[in-house]
């Protein structure tokens, strides 16, 4: 692959320049995970390791994979790159095992906040952090006479000001598809707005509530300046429309951001307009409305202790500090690795980590929830169905699935 | 129909008829020319997110290459996604897939036609099940044994697993096929002393390729359009071409891969044209050759 | 044939479609009865960039012991099938008895997965197959009365929506019926409606996937009866022209009885082909309008955490509707079966 190939050749140079440098592994390494580029890059920089087989898998598929390619034994990956959402699925069906002792042994050049401890035992190695934050047009605000907008209230003052002045119809993008960006979309609103996913303690949901109804008002409020369309747009159609000039605010993946204004036939206009600011909070709360996330690395349990070795040392030398020199990697994502120097198209994120944003729950049965507001949230964005029947619904949907997993009795 | 044909029609008809056949061909082919025009253009052109005639004037693509098509998407596609990878699998596939599912398929489809057991009913009935499932409620329950008997990812499971999953097809339509070849060839040939194999071989076959060859064009489409089993059994660099037209729009942190989905799905379509062209008769008979029995 | 020689003839394909076909089948109605074991839930302390949280998580150990005990699973028999996700009885009777007319009934009933799922199904399946079949049979009639060298070519285009892959042919469909594509602008201007979008509305995208279901699909119909035509009786045709029967009239009362069985033939087909739609779903992103059983075990398989038992029972749901639309089939072949014997 393309991106492959850059992130080859970054590796290669740098190989060149740190000549003492050296990887040698014992045993096979097979890695599944995701295919954007930052994880192309990872993958590429463990297959350098020299002495044992190293083969990656880097599909969007991976999640429908990665548990049953880790459930044999020998299991046929020996790490799986996931993030805070998708380590769960893993951890709950038993199939990575604790690092503690590689970490000791390989892990000098980790630093302390990129291990991912679960009840005192590192279960993950991150090496990069994402955040959704806003991403607007300064040129189009300016010429509207607003600032860029702190809360969502702002933004949808905002955005019709810019409407009644006839700058744009649709002003506000968000990745609104039904399914999983819905659903993630609603969970950003309902931490902004200060809501509690599940009774303490237990599996019992509890999202019926004032926040949820006031996290969709504010969901339909911000559509009603969306593309009519919007529960077919995920981010890859958001950002065409920010790149076609039809959107001036949104909600975006900081790790899209670097990016978003390079593809061809964008204007000069879209380019030079295009500015970064932090997450927006809602409802005069203090929590921004968005999530944190990191991605990261796992080890498979069911495999010899040789090729765990392998696989942590292989993917160790993948995140080493060096792989940051090339520029190009250095831009394609918000790096946990020591000594990465901020791009300009981090901002975001790191702002988001700054105003005391949540991370993602990392849950046994956040997923299960996840599915369901994704399934059910559609009808109330569409006006068939009252924000708290909608929710109700999504209740219901998620007990259905966590007594079938064994969450609920 | 030569008759009606002969029969002199109102002029009002004939004109009516001619309409509409050329309104139906406006209706079948114009996506297909849309998207070929549309895959030499940039994303904000194909898609019109901003005007619609910029599909056609291609105005975005002016400004970013100064020409108003561009070869990049299929550039992209094929140089630096390397789905000429894609095609390669696709074409081993199809040729494996064929190969089997025909040698299985007659074997079988030959024994159903000459047994009249209460048997070859049931199996017949099972096979048409079969037919009617959608193959995700199978595919989903290969992953684990694949994967616990390192068979995932690789082309001959993938290859084993569609085969399997085409037989009814295969075996209803040459069972049918087979059906209209008298019996009392190969039976006369038993009575000369052969066994049924030999029958099967010497005078079955020789009289049995247009039936053959119809089920393995349908064969084929069915390996070249499958979606569902090569997008989950296969890994990355053994994909076939639909799963990978599907990954490259499935992709959520790359930009402008849409328009290389684009560029994919006219260079999927265009063996299919040649196809169609050089099997076309084949291709008919084969659609109607078990309907026209009843 | 004797027993012995079939077993011989048809072993490979019956290995192939018992292994891969049969033996799943088992397996998914085994799984549907199952479910993992209850879990044990502790609170820990998670730690990660984002600093430390007290958080749930399973504890292994005390279910280890558990699953190897019993590694299918819990059995729970039909648990599954009667769950919300499924037949929701509960939430039927539920809705029955909190219902003051059937209008309030009949919503919140479709207000759940799977009915909503099997109403756009069925919806699709019943929509798009006669209306396929008319226009298949009125291509034929054109295109029978074309001259003999614009055939070929007729026939050449007509094959390429039926040969291209449905996930193929519905994204081209769907990039050109975006609101600013060239067939959404184009709808906008005869609707005279230029805020009208075809994937923001329910019915709209309802249509729009008939539609597709109709384009995809009319080729084989209209193959099909064109070859019925071919073989119209001469001497019935003749006599009805000699009768002064209307052109009309020798379609309604020669051609239609004459390619009747066609007729069954193309429904039972497409029947069964449109009951699994699904790549159409996909393709047209039609999730928040459209659904149907085979999207359902994909949303299940793909989700954050997968629901193995639920699709399992969606699957185990599926083979009976299949077998419930194809019970005339089975029925007719039977009756083909004994006359044979």
């Amino acid at each position: 692959m393309y991106f492959k190939r850059i992130a080859v050749a970054g590796a290669l140079s740098l190989l060149a320049s740190t000549s003492a440098y050296a990887c040698e592994i014992g045993a096979r390494v097979s890695i599944v995970g995701n295919e954007f580029p930052a994880i192309q890059t990872v993958g590429a920089a463990a297959q350098e390791c020299k002495g044992g087989e190293v083969s990656t898998n880097l599909t969007a598929d991976h999640q429908k994979i990665n548990l049953a390619g880790m459930s044999g034994n020998p299991a046929e990956y020996t790490s799986a790159i996931v993030a805070n959402s998708s380590i769960v699925a893993l951890m709950n069906e038993d199939v990575i095992r604790p690092l503690d002792d590689l970490v000791a042994k390989h892990g000098a050049g980790l630093k302390k906040n990129q291990l991912i401890t679960i009840n005192g035992k590192v279960m993950a190695v991150a090496f990069m952090a994402n955040a959704q934050h806003l991403v607007y047009r300064a040129d189009v605000l300016e010429k509207a006479g607003v600032e860029a907008p702190k809360t969502y209230e702002d933004m949808l003052e905002a955005a019709k000001k810019i409407r009644e002045m006839g700058i744009m119809e649709n002003p506000v993008g968000g990745a609104y598809k039904a399914g999983w960006n819905l659903a993630q979309e609603f969970n950003n609103m309902y931490i902004g707005h200060g809501g509690e996913f599940f009774k303490p303690g237990s599996a019992e949901v509890s999202i019926n509530n004032a926040q949820g109804v006031a996290t969709l008002n504010m969901m339909k409020s911000l559509s009603e300046y969306m593309n009519p369309d919007f529960l077919t747009h995920d981010s890859n159609a958001t950002n065409a429309e920010y790149r076609a000039g039809n959107v001036a605010l949104m909600n975006m993946w900081g790790s899209r951001a670097a990016t978003l204004s390079d593809a061809e036939g964008v204007s000069d206009e879209v380019k030079n307009g295009m500015a970064i600011a932090g997450p927006m909070t809602v409802a005069g709360g203090s929590t921004p409305a968005t999530t944190l996330w990191w991605d990261g690395w796992t080890v498979a349990k069911n495999i010899s202790d040789a090729e765990a070795e392998a696989t942590f040392i292989a993917l160790t030398n993948a995140i080493r500090p060096e792989i940051l020199a090339d520029e190009e990697v250095a831009k394609q994502a918000v790096w946990l690795i020591d000594g990465y120097e901020p791009t300009p198209a981090a901002v975001g994120v790191f702002d988001a980590a700054s105003a005391g944003s949540t991370p993602y729950p990392m849950v046994p049965y956040q997923g299960l929830l996840h599915t369901a507001l994704g399934a059910e949230l559609s009808d109330f964005m569409l006006g068939k169905e009252s924000a708290e029947q909608a929710l109700a619904d999504t209740e219901a949907a998620y007990t259905a699935a966590a007594k079938e997993k064994g969450f609920l009795n | 129909m030569s008759s009606v044909s002969a029969q002199r029609r109102p002029k009002g008809l004939r004109i009516a008829a001619n309409a509409f056949v050329v309104f139906w061909l406006i209706l079948a082919a114009f996506p297909f020319l849309w998207t070929l025009w549309g895959s030499f253009k940039v994303e904000l052109d194909f898609f019109s997110i901003a005007d619609w005639t910029n599909a056609l004037t291609g105005a975005n693509t002016e400004r970013a290459y100064g020409t108003t098509t561009t070869t990049t998407a299929y550039h992209g596609a094929w140089i630096e996604q390397e789905f000429w990878r894609a095609v390669i699998n696709t074409a081993v596939v199809c040729f494996c897939v064929v190969c089997l599912s025909l040698t299985m398929g007659t074997l079988g489809g030959y024994a159903l036609s000459r047994s009249n057991y209460r048997y070859t009913f049931w199996l017949l009935i099972a096979a048409l099940m079969f037919r009617a499932m959608p193959p995700i409620t199978l595919v989903s329950g290969y992953l684990l044994p694949f994967f616990q008997w390192n068979l995932w990812g690789y082309l001959p499971t993938t290859i084993v697993v569609l085969v399997a999953i085409n037989q009814p097809f295969t075996l209803w339509m040459l069972h049918s096929f087979f059906q209209k070849i008298p019996k009392e060839l190969d039976e006369s040939a038993k009575v000369d002393g052969c066994t049924q194999f030999q029958a099967f071989r010497h005078v079955i076959i020789p009289v049995m390729w247009p039936g053959v060859i119809t089920t393995g064009l349908f064969s084929f489409l069915l390996a070249y359009n499958d979606f569902v089993v090569g997008a989950l059994l296969l890994s990355e660099e053994n994909r076939t071409m639909v799963p990978a037209i599907a990954a490259f729009l499935g992709t959520t942190q790359t930009e402008g891969n849409v328009m290389f989905a684009v560029a994919a799905v006219v260079s999927a379509t265009a063996p299919l044209f040649v196809l169609v062209m050089f099997f076309q008769r084949q291709i008919v008979s084969g659609l109607t050759a078990g309907a026209v029995k009843g | 044939m004797k027993h012995k020689t079939f077993f011989w003839f048809f072993l490979p394909t019956g290995l192939a479609m018992l292994l891969f076909i049969a033996f799943p089948i088992v397996s998914v109605v085994i799984q549907s009865m199952y479910t993992p074991h209850d879990a044990v839930l502790i609170t820990v302390e998670n730690c990660g960039p984002f600093g430390c949280k007290q958080a749930t998580t399973i504890d292994q150990e005390a279910t280890a012991s558990l699953r190897a005990a019993e590694p299918l699973g819990k059995f729970v028999g039909t648990e599954i099938f009667t769950d919300r996700g499924h037949l929701a009885f509960g939430e039927i009777g539920a809705a029955w008895r909190g219902s003051e007319t059937m209008g309030v009934f009949f919503s919140s009933i479709y207000n759940l997965p799977f009915y909503r799922a099997m109403t756009f199904t069925l919806t699709f399946t019943f929509i798009s197959v006669p209306l396929l079949i008319i226009l298949g049979f009125i291509i034929a009639l054109a295109v029978n009365s074309l001259n003999r060298h614009l055939k070929g070519v007729v026939i050449f285009f007509s094959l390429l929506p039926m040969i291209v892959a449905p996930l193929v042919g519905s994204l081209v469909l769907y990039w050109m019926v975006d609101s600013r594509g060239v067939l959404g602008t184009f709808i906008q201007y005869l609707a005279n409606d230029p805020d009208l979008s075809m994937k923001a509305s329910t019915p709209l995208t309802w249509v729009m996937i008939i539609v597709y279901g109709i384009w995809h699909s009319a080729p084989f119909a209209f193959v099909v009866f064109y070859a019925g035509l071919q073989t119209l009786p001469q001497d019935q045709m003749e006599a009805a022209q000699i009768d002064g029967a209307s052109r009309w009239e020798q379609v309604r009362y020669v051609v239609i009885p004459h390619i009747m069985p066609l007729v069954t033939f193309v429904a039972l087909i497409q029947l069964m082909d449109k009951f699994r739609v699904f790549e159409e779903i996909i393709g047209f992103n039609a999730e928040a309008h459209a659904t149907s059983l085979s999207w359902m075990i994909l949303n299940d398989l793909s989700g954050e955490t997968q629901l193995l038992s639920s699709a399992a029972a969606t699957s185990v749901m599926t083979l009976v509707g299949v077998a419930i639309l194809l019970s005339p089939v089975l029925v007719r072949t039977w009756r083909d079966f004994q006359e044979k014997t």
